[in-house]
């Protein structure tokens, strides 16, 4: 396999990878639109709706069909897990400074892995996730996997489907109201906690669905399974500027590809110090993001 | 009573105190175990004060103090092991270098704002650990450190040398904390976390005050490293990972963000409660993060928070009992930090 080859392979890999950030990105880059807030459980619902997943297949056995129907329990589950984290650890402190809000995510993560961790049917040791068996295609010479296919329609599709939520139905427009102005938003009579709430929905259900893509690309799964991916797509929102969802998929993607090649070419050990290395370079020269627009601090 | 007299019985009264300790682990009235134990949540409240110093009073959330812990034990275990150094000389070279390190760090970094910085912290916590899994000459890679020289047993029965010179690093710690939030530094860090625009409108070097306070907690989270190296002997990259950070977050959170006597008492409770609850197993795993978010939710100013955030005094404690009364100078001196 020549250079050219190999870097395109690479590239592809990162392209299926990148997808699976971006996916995560939208519900980082969305929440923290509307409520300012990193949350740092949102890692954490990937690896339960991996799970979720997990018991359906190991129910249902592994076929397309089954695969594709596992995404609806998991995404409801994570849904109905994520508006409920919102109303009981998050709606209480609103008013209160954002460093409280931000300890309280961090709890509600460690409290996500290792509940998992102590529930008799998970417990902390490494799952196989069921899988497909492996069919590749060769095109051009770059090997692309029916996973990876599987990866970049369902990640397609579901990007297609929040971009005509956001920009084309009513609560897509009362979302963009709200993350532009909180206050007047609510004073047009925009329910702004219905807003929040369905924002949780978006983004949980995303984070699920991005769970069972990762789970079936790297079939192991186990409590701790969301927290580097959280990181990551965390870096890829703020990439692409936090706050905007066309930069949540763009970041996603750069990642994705800029963590495989440095996998590929440089050393596998040192691409998440590469990953966190990127982010505060961005944060350091362009702290809007590729795509945010920059904000003054307003008194 | 004068200030210089307040000064001095607080020295003594403290220094007796660390003796009375002393002399209690060395006839053995603390078991071994015990002892242990109060040494680590020792090491634990030196960290976390650290911690409480940019966190609590500063209001710049760090997730990384793991990292600057790690710098601390493994730079204190590379000299005495490479270079021959002197424990003192070398746990107080372990403090320097994360001092650095914090300095470095900050540099950048601190000119972001909240959620930022929490994350750029965090990523230099991680990078850190990866940095020293890939050194295996220094820091022994992921398999670990082993064999590295503990407190010296020629005069005093172990334990007893480790209590003691965790517990005063302890004291020393506390002593300048205190101090330095009383002096104009102090006023101006406070000033940043309660409003920092209004400060910098005010004169105050928002930036400076900043990399100032980092750097004093890089260097405090460094000396609980220091400390930590020789008492164990053993270090190993993954015993500081994030989630060892938020083990220290707990601490203050639970403490009172901007409160040291809380700190203390959460610091020494907590690593108790954390023996104490052996044998729950993993569930203990699923109570410390409820204690975050419980007590986030419904007593944010942590359990000092109860006592009006008051700080402990020494001096305003002997004064009340010769029945002069509690000056109000000294014992409600931090009672408007309430966030």
């Amino acid at each position: 396999m020549d250079y050219l080859q190999q870097f395109c392979q690479q590239t592809l890999n990162g392209m299926s990878l990148g997808s699976i950030y971006a996916l995560l990105a939208l519900g980082y880059t969305m929440v923290y639109g509307i409520v300012k807030l990193i949350n740092f459980a949102h890692g954490d619902i990937l690896m339960v709706g991996a799970f979720v997943s997990y018991f359906f297949l190991r129910r249902w056995g592994i076929t397309p069909v089954t695969l594709m129907l596992s995404f609806l329990p998991a995404m409801l589950f994570c849904l109905t897990l994520g508006v409920l984290i919102e109303k009981i650890c998050y709606k209480p402190l609103r008013d209160q400074p954002r460093i409280n809000t931000l300890i309280t995510a961090i709890g509600v993560s460690f409290f996500l892995e290792n509940g998992a961790r102590v529930i008799p049917g998970i417990g902390p040791n490494p799952r196989v996730f069921p899988t497909l068996s492996a069919v590749n295609y060769t095109l051009f010479g770059v090997n692309i996997s029916q996973v990876q296919i599987l990866v970049f329609i369902v990640a397609i599709i579901l990007m297609v489907l929040l971009n005509y939520i956001v920009s084309f139905t009513k609560i897509g427009k009362a979302m963009r109201a709200v993350s532009f102005d909180k206050g007047a938003a609510y004073l047009m009579g925009i329910n702004v906690d219905r807003v929040i709430s369905f924002t949780f929905v978006l983004g949980s259900s995303l984070a699920a669905a991005a769970g069972i893509l990762f789970a079936s690309s790297y079939p192991q799964i186990e409590p701790y399974m969301g927290t580097m991916p959280g990181m990551k797509a965390f870096i890829a929102a703020v990439l692409g500027g936090i706050g905007s969802i066309p930069g949540a998929v763009l970041g996603g993607f750069i990642l994705g590809v800029a963590e495989t090649l440095a996998k590929g070419f440089l050393s596998s050990q040192l691409s998440d110090a590469i990953a966190f290395g990127l982010l505060i370079i961005i944060l350091v020269v362009k702290p809007s993001g590729l795509l945010g627009k920059p904000m003054g601090e307003k008194v | 009573m004068s200030k210089k007299m307040k000064t001095l019985v607080s020295v003594l009264l403290v220094a007796l105190f660390l003796i009375f300790l002393n002399i209690l682990v060395a006839l053995r009235v603390i078991d071994e175990y015990t002892t242990q134990v109060l040494t680590i949540a020792g090491i634990n409240v030196i960290i976390a004060l650290g911690l409480n110093l940019i966190s609590g009073f500063t209001g710049q959330l760090s997730l990384g103090h793991a990292g600057f812990m790690a710098v601390g034990a493994y730079t204190t275990a590379a000299l005495m092991m490479k270079l021959n150094f002197p424990i003192f000389f070398a746990v107080i070279g372990g403090a320097l270098m994360s001092a650095m390190f914090g300095f470095l760090i900050g540099l950048p970094t601190l000119r972001l704002h909240g959620d930022y910085l929490a994350i750029v912290t965090l990523g230099f916590g991680e990078i850190i650990r990866v940095v020293m899994i890939n050194l295996p000459d220094i820091t022994g890679g992921p398999a670990g450190l082993k064999g590295i020289p503990t407190y010296t047993t020629n005069f005093f029965w172990r334990p007893v040398l480790s209590f003691a010179l965790v517990y005063l690093a302890l004291a020393l710690v506390v002593l300048f904390l205190s101090n330095l939030l009383k002096s104009s530094h102090g006023k101006a860090i406070i000033s940043i976390r309660e409003d920092e625009i209004a400060a910098n409108a005010m004169g105050i070097n928002v930036f400076y005050n900043k990399i100032f306070a980092f750097t004093i907690s890089a260097f405090i989270g460094g000396l609980g490293g220091a400390l930590y190296a020789p008492f164990f002997g053993y270090l190993s990259p993954n015993m500081f990972n994030f989630q060892k950070s938020v083990e220290f977050l707990i601490i203050v959170v639970l403490g009172g963000m901007g409160n040291l006597t809380g700190t203390v008492l959460a610091g020494i409770g907590l690593t108790y409660l954390q023996e104490f609850l052996r044998f729950l197993k993993d569930y203990r795993l699923v109570i410390y993060p409820m204690i975050l978010i419980i007590v986030m939710i419904y007593q944010p100013s942590g359990i000092m928070g109860l006592f009006k955030n008051k700080e402990f005094s020494i001096t305003g404690l002997v004064e009340r009992l010769s029945g002069k009364g509690p000056s109000r100078e000294e014992s409600s001196d931090q009672a408007g930090d309430v966030q």
